[in-house]
């Protein structure tokens, strides 16, 4: 596909003597396109994104990140351009909100007060007012407000692409739903490539503007969420009624 | 109590020194230790299958008994010998366990998802562990940093066995002397700043704080060593001695002459036996010591027991003159081993030599010295001159502590120095070798060649003291009197003849 940001070509992957995570998997993600894949735990989803920043590299076929092979892209100057919230944050913890915002500015020699800047701008953007939170630290803030700085973080120096592994997974319904609307505001206003990953079809509906759907390695459907919902194949029925199942219950409940 | 607080009044310029030698030795083996321990750490824990075996070699490390470890390293080049290096050396070694461990362990327990967020985030290996690893692992190798000064301040005071100064210093020659006060002298304020650091090591720093307090421990400790790169001394003759008092006062004896012939001396007293003192001499870590012909034939030469003095003399002083070193002519007393019972038991039996208290070993027990069980002309000889039989195998035990042991009722025979003051003074009786076992031990200096001929005033005043120390004068008994402490105290006796 011509013009993609991202694109898996006939990817597979496996650890040393375990069985075949990902098997000639093909996918291409466009430029500002947000792309939700949804699979059970297992199904290889986070691979897949590990692929992408080469924190893994294929075993055959090629991932290739703006129109390059991981494999010839420095390392560091590929995940440099790539922002990566996951779902336990990884904030560290010996530095303040503001100091690990500021951590790839500052591994990208910035200077000083163009940090501090661009830390207030993202603090802003991501809804956490800098006088209150930028000298706070990492373990005097709720899980929806670690996941803030996480995203604030990834996109501290402006990288085209994002990658989300359940970036929202360990939140509680009211605030997930919440950020939910939050990442949809932000994303308007950047405009960043992401791949989002999650195991739960209602948040791949409310985000993605494509939903792919991952089962034992291979993308078994990959389209418009309208496109997805009214899918046959069984594999995707199955995740489908998943979500509807929660919703009887809640409409019982009721 | 009081009279080890006035002890302490009274040498509280020697007490000043030893303390900061001993603070030096903890601080600079620390600093060391970090410096290796840290890396090995950090190589380690990315090599979780090295980690497993690093791990076991420093735990035998830890293992080895500080007395053995300075044993093992006493012929090493550069590492071993005696004074402040060796034990530096020792103590980075038991320092390093603590260290490594809790570095692994620090690195180990950061949690998987910060670091790949670092990685993720495109640090390089040396930023993640700049900027991530090593401030969030500080605490733990804090931990491990002050478990080995904790460690080192108590194993600094085996340091005082091969010279190294410290705050032992006070406990041997406590033990040599069988005087509790210098004992305590010494191991109060040792245990004083164990409980200090561990007291201080309590107080907690919180994570964030860890590493600005660990790069300022780091300051001081460097500056600290650089003090103890100083305090080694740049003094023309090194004089050794053997670790009882006999040996204190003749290694003074010989210091003091050389200073009178304006040459400076540094004193690296009470080194331990036999084998210390020689190993030491001959690697040029001291330049003379006191040795006994008879010993030196049969311990360090392992040649057979000779009887006459004149013929051994001139046979060991062959054997140094092979290895580089000269053997001055003897100082003229003969220090005899010296087989001792206690003054009551020999009047109510009537014991009067070595072959009166073979009838009544088989109900006694003995007690030896390391040395004496060891040595070729030491127990085993014996026992079959004699016939000694005694039901059960000797005790063996520190030299110094045996008189004691005798006077107490523990053992019933001991071989002691002839010249030890203690036999008059815990009323002990040394019998008669009727049947001559023992070889002759005629005191006299021995000297590096090297030295010799780059200070002839060495000789000179080596050759002064020969043949001017008597038996009569050893048996007059004026060590007995030597008070206790310093053997700088016996500062007297040259002048006086």
């Amino acid at each position: 596909m011509p013009g993609a940001a991202i694109e898996f070509r006939d990817v597979s992957f496996a650890r040393p003597s375990r069985p075949r995570v990902l098997d000639h998997f093909s996918l291409a993600v466009g430029a500002g396109e947000v792309l939700a894949l949804v699979g059970r735990s297992g199904a290889g989803k986070s691979t897949l994104l590990k692929l992408v920043n080469r924190l893994l590299l294929p075993v055959s076929g090629a991932v290739i990140v703006e129109d390059r092979d991981t494999r010839d892209w420095d390392p560091i100057r590929l995940r440099r351009r790539i922002g990566y919230v996951l779902q336990e944050v990884g904030l560290f913890p010996h530095m303040t909100v503001a100091s690990n915002v500021g951590v790839v500015p500052r591994l990208e020699h910035w200077a000083e007060d163009r940090v501090a800047a661009r830390t207030m701008e993202l603090l802003d953007l991501v809804g956490l007012p800098t006088a209150q939170f930028a000298t706070a630290w990492p373990d005097e803030l709720s899980g929806g407000q670690r996941q803030r700085v996480g995203v604030a973080r990834a996109l501290a120096v402006d990288p085209p692409v994002l990658l989300m592994d359940e970036p929202f997974g360990a939140l509680d319904p009211l605030t997930r739903a919440e950020l939910h609307a939050e990442f949809r505001r932000i994303q308007s206003r950047v405009r960043k490539t992401v791949i989002i990953v999650t195991h739960d079809m209602g948040e791949a509906f409310a985000l993605g503007d494509r939903v792919g759907v991952i089962e034992d390695g291979t993308l078994v459907a990959c389209d418009r969420p309208m496109v997805v919902a009214a899918s046959r194949d069984m594999r995707v029925r199955r995740l489908l009624d998943a979500v509807r199942l929660d919703r009887d219950a809640l409409q019982r409940a009721d | 109590m009081w009279s080890v607080v006035r002890f302490w009044s009274t040498h509280r310029h020697e007490l000043v020194t030893l303390l900061a030698q001993h603070l030096l030795l903890v601080a600079a083996s620390t600093l060391v230790a970090v410096a290796i321990g840290v890396p090995i750490g950090i190589f380690a824990a990315r090599r979780p299958r090295l980690a497993a075996p690093l791990i076991a070699i420093a735990n035998v490390v830890q293992t080895i008994p500080s007395l053995a470890m300075f044993g093992f390293l006493l012929p090493v080049p550069l590492a071993g010998g005696v004074g402040a290096r060796a034990a530096v050396v020792v103590l980075i070694l038991y320092g390093l366990l603590p260290i490594v461990r809790t570095t692994i362990a620090g690195l180990r327990g950061i949690d998987r998802a910060i670091r790949e967020a670092g990685v993720a985030m495109g640090m390089t290996m040396r930023e993640l562990l700049r900027q991530v690893e090593l401030p969030l692992a500080m605490p733990s190798i804090v931990a491990g940093v002050r478990v080995a000064a904790v460690a080192g301040v108590g194993s600094a005071t085996i340091a005082a066995a091969i010279g190294a100064g410290g705050l032992g210093e006070y406990l041997y020659r406590g033990l040599s002397m069988v005087d509790t006060t210098v004992i305590l002298a010494g191991a109060i304020p040792a245990a004083l700043l164990w409980l200090e650091r561990q007291l201080s090591a309590r107080r907690r720093a919180p994570v964030r704080r860890a590493a600005f307090a660990g790069a300022a421990a780091l300051a001081g400790i460097l500056l600290a060593s650089s003090a103890v790169a100083a305090w080694r001394s740049g003094a023309d003759v090194v004089v050794g001695s053997k670790n009882f008092t006999e040996q204190f006062v003749l290694g003074e004896l010989l210091a003091q002459a050389i200073e009178r012939e304006g040459l400076s001396v540094d004193r690296r007293l009470n080194l331990g036996g036999t084998l210390i003192c020689d190993r030491a001499l001959l690697m040029g870590d001291i330049d003379v010591y006191v040795e006994y012909t008879g010993t030196a034939l049969t311990a360090i030469f392992h040649r057979p027991i000779e009887k006459d003095s004149s013929r051994v003399y001139d046979e060991v002083r062959e054997l140094y003159a092979r290895t580089g070193r000269t053997l001055l002519p003897p100082l003229g007393f003969n220090n005899t081993f010296a087989i001792l019972v206690r003054g009551t038991d020999a009047r109510s039996l009537g014991l009067r030599t070595i072959g009166d208290a073979a009838r009544e070993s088989p109900r006694w027990r003995a007690g030896f010295g390391y040395e004496f069980v060891g040595r070729p002309d030491g127990y085993p000889g014996l026992a079959e001159a004699y016939g000694l039989r005694f039901p059960a195998p000797p005790r063996v035990m520190d030299l110094t502590l045996s008189y004691r042991a005798l006077a107490s009722g523990q053992v019933d025979l001991i071989a002691g120095d002839t010249t030890a003051g203690l036999i008059k003074g815990l009323d002990l009786l040394q019998l008669e070798d009727d049947r001559h076992y023992f070889p002759p031990y005629d005191a006299a200096a021995v000297a590096r060649a090297e030295a010799l001929l780059r200070y002839p005033q060495l000789r000179r005043a080596l050759e002064r003291l020969s043949g001017r120390i008597s038996a009569a004068d050893i048996a007059a008994g004026f060590l007995a009197r030597v008070p206790s402490g310093a053997p700088e105290n016996v500062s007297a006796v040259p002048r006086r003849r």
